[in-house]
């Protein structure tokens, strides 16, 4: 094989064709560097599944770029190095969030069903393996959608003001304010709501309680990426709408918005996943509950994040399980959130992407 | 239909930068003026100053006078959307509304400001597009993406956007400047057929075009780098390119220029 290559090599080089290594031979090499690995691992004390896997990357990276470094050159390897060097990132980062939807998947799977997510925990004994999230499923989906109510219409216009109103003063202060409230600890806005709300005005615990302060959080999420969207809107379409004689608010409103629709969508539907698993804030001023209760502006609410954390810290097995299967359902109702609402805008955008 | 501008002693301003000093210039209806000159002396400036499109900019202002038939069209107590209506735009790049349709596109003028009728959107927009030579091409695919079309339809299509609205004026800057030589061929007959009925101001690099497709140019410089563009002087299409007053003129005209 490396003579084949060597002459091919020759015969190629008189052209402007450099000498290339076939697939099969940087396969091999790979192959090789992972055999050699398990036989370290082997012979000599080296041990895990972790470990195995670093060193066999390793070995496989500089197996590669050494053999393309000796045959190809000095620019291909650099190449290869770097391409390996990306895909080894590529994998790192996915690593930890396939791990954690497939673990929450696995430990979630095995109770979830439909009478779970029918059911309440109203009468489930200490030792009953029934039960289920119905109560903290109404409660998320009510306190979301009430945060998301009063967060997306302010969030939008905010970002309408400070895009396309808010070249002076104000425009500013409000750009570095709407910064600032990004970084506001969840636990923050919670205690604020405790104290201002719940105690201050003597609202008492609710989801709505609960929904001010995930708007708080889900606000400045709203308005920097709807910022963003509406800042990637060329010019030359506001100009060709001002130049048929349309003003500046329908101009706004029905060709930059539009035109944005598919991103700020999905920046909104990342404002809305980030606060659906919020769990400091409705800990404070939500309550719990462990009945249906559906009415949000008054008594204390069950939500999910809040079951998780109570199920996920309590000495019985059966609440654990529940809780990872309460932990499924947040996943997944943020994916089909987030499903619909990409769906949605594709079908109103012509063009889509 | 067709309305004469007037411009008295026009300068514009970006911030503090004066853009083009004093123009002073007469154009007549029903006929095509271009503006030609070197890159950087106010000619598109002065150009989007004719329909309020250079106070888009922020900081921009002018001073002067711009007059539609004999109405000064940056009076208080006029609306500058009112004003673009009846000054329409052609811009350099064709910008089709990306998430519009071409039908929609057409329509989109007349929608924003208020027609709701189907039937008369069907006909204004069939009108249109016949009008700027795109019809044919695109009857069959009136609800496809004005995106997909190539660059040249794109053009005649932003054409058909602008007469939609039916403008007394209308104002192109560039138009053919990011076309083939065929599609630029089909834009010039365009404006040769819509002369019949608009006021057209045409900006253009390309002095051919400016002869073939105008009645009167008008020749805009800069005394020098960083210096505010000016009108050095508008004539005739014929004089300008055979017999020009100005020697600067000529200059440019032959080539000399600079």
């Amino acid at each position: 094989m490396t003579a084949d290559a060597s002459t091919a090599g020759s015969l190629r080089a008189r052209s402007l064709a450099s000498r290339t290594l076939p697939r099969t031979v940087l396969a091999g090499a790979a192959a090789g560097a992972v055999a050699v690995t398990l036989l370290l691992f082997a012979v000599t004390p080296l041990q895990g599944v972790a470990d195995f896997l670093v060193a066999a990357a390793v070995l496989v990276v500089v197996s590669v770029t050494g053999l393309t470094l000796a045959v190809e050159g000095r620019r291909r390897a650099v190449d290869r190095l770097a391409t390996s060097g990306a895909l080894l990132a590529l994998v790192l980062t996915l690593l930890p969030l396939g791990f954690t939807l497939g673990y929450t998947a696995y430990r979630g799977g095995k109770r979830l069903s439909a009478d779970f997510l029918t059911h309440s925990m109203a009468g489930v004994g200490p030792l009953s393996p029934r039960g289920g999230i119905y109560h903290a499923i109404i409660g998320t989906l009510e306190q979301v959608l009430l945060a998301s109510l009063i967060a997306v219409p302010v969030g939008l216009l905010v970002a309408i003001y400070v895009t396309e109103y808010g070249r002076n003063v104000f425009g500013t202060a409000i750009r570095f304010l709407v910064d600032v409230m990004t970084g506001i600890p969840s636990i923050v806005a919670g205690l604020f709501v405790l104290a201002f709300w719940v105690l201050a005005l003597h609202k008492g615990f609710s989801g709505f309680a609960g929904s001010i302060a995930l708007a708080i959080l889900e606000l400045p999420i709203v308005v920097r990426s709807a910022e963003e969207m509406i800042r990637l809107v060329p010019a030359s379409l506001r100009e060709a709408s001002y130049a048929l004689g349309v003003p500046k608010w329908k101009t706004i409103l029905r060709i930059v918005l539009p035109t944005a629709a598919t991103g700020i969508t999905t920046g909104v539907m990342l404002a809305i996943a980030r606060v659906t698993g919020e769990t400091a804030p409705v800990l404070l001023v939500v309550g719990n509950n462990n009945f249906i209760h559906t009415n949000p502006f008054k008594g204390p609410q069950a939500s999910l994040p809040l079951y998780v954390f109570q199920g996920a810290g309590s000495s019985s097995n059966l609440d654990v399980d529940r809780a990872w299967a309460a932990a499924l359902t947040l996943i997944l109702i943020v994916v089909v959130l987030y499903v619909a609402a990409r769906l949605l805008t594709r079908r109103n955008s012509l063009v889509g992407r | 239909m067709a309305k004469r501008i007037e411009t008295v002693g026009l300068s514009c301003f970006y911030g503090k930068t004066k853009a083009v000093d004093d123009v002073t210039i007469s154009i007549e209806p029903k006929s095509v003026t271009a503006f030609i000159g070197p890159s950087g002396c106010g000619k598109s400036t002065f150009l989007r100053a004719l329909n309020r499109m250079h106070e888009v900019v922020p900081g921009a202002r002018i001073e002067g006078q711009v007059l539609l038939d004999d109405e000064d069209i940056y009076a208080p107590e006029i609306d500058a959307a009112a004003v673009r209506r009846t000054i329409g735009m052609v811009f350099q790049r064709p910008n089709p509304f990306p998430t519009m349709s071409i039908y929609d596109n057409v329509a989109a003028g007349l929608r924003l400001n208020g027609v709701r009728r189907k039937s008369d959107l069907d006909s204004a927009v069939e009108r249109s597009l016949r009008s700027a030579n795109l019809w044919d091409e695109v009857r069959s695919r009136l609800g496809k993406p004005g995106a997909g079309l190539s660059g040249g339809q794109q053009q005649r299509l932003c054409i058909a956007r602008a007469i939609a609205v039916e403008p007394q004026v209308l104002l192109m800057d560039e138009p053919c400047s990011a076309l083939d030589p065929i599609s630029t061929l089909a834009i010039e007959d365009l404006i040769f057929e819509l002369k019949d009925r608009y006021t057209i101001v045409i900006v253009t690099h390309n002095m051919q075009q400016a002869a073939r497709v105008s009645d009167v140019t008008a020749f805009f410089t800069l005394r020098g780098p960083g210096e505010p563009g000016y009108l050095v002087e508008a004539d005739t299409t014929q004089k300008i390119f055979t017999n020009p007053s100005e020697k600067r003129t000529e200059d440019y005209i032959t080539g000399r220029f600079g």
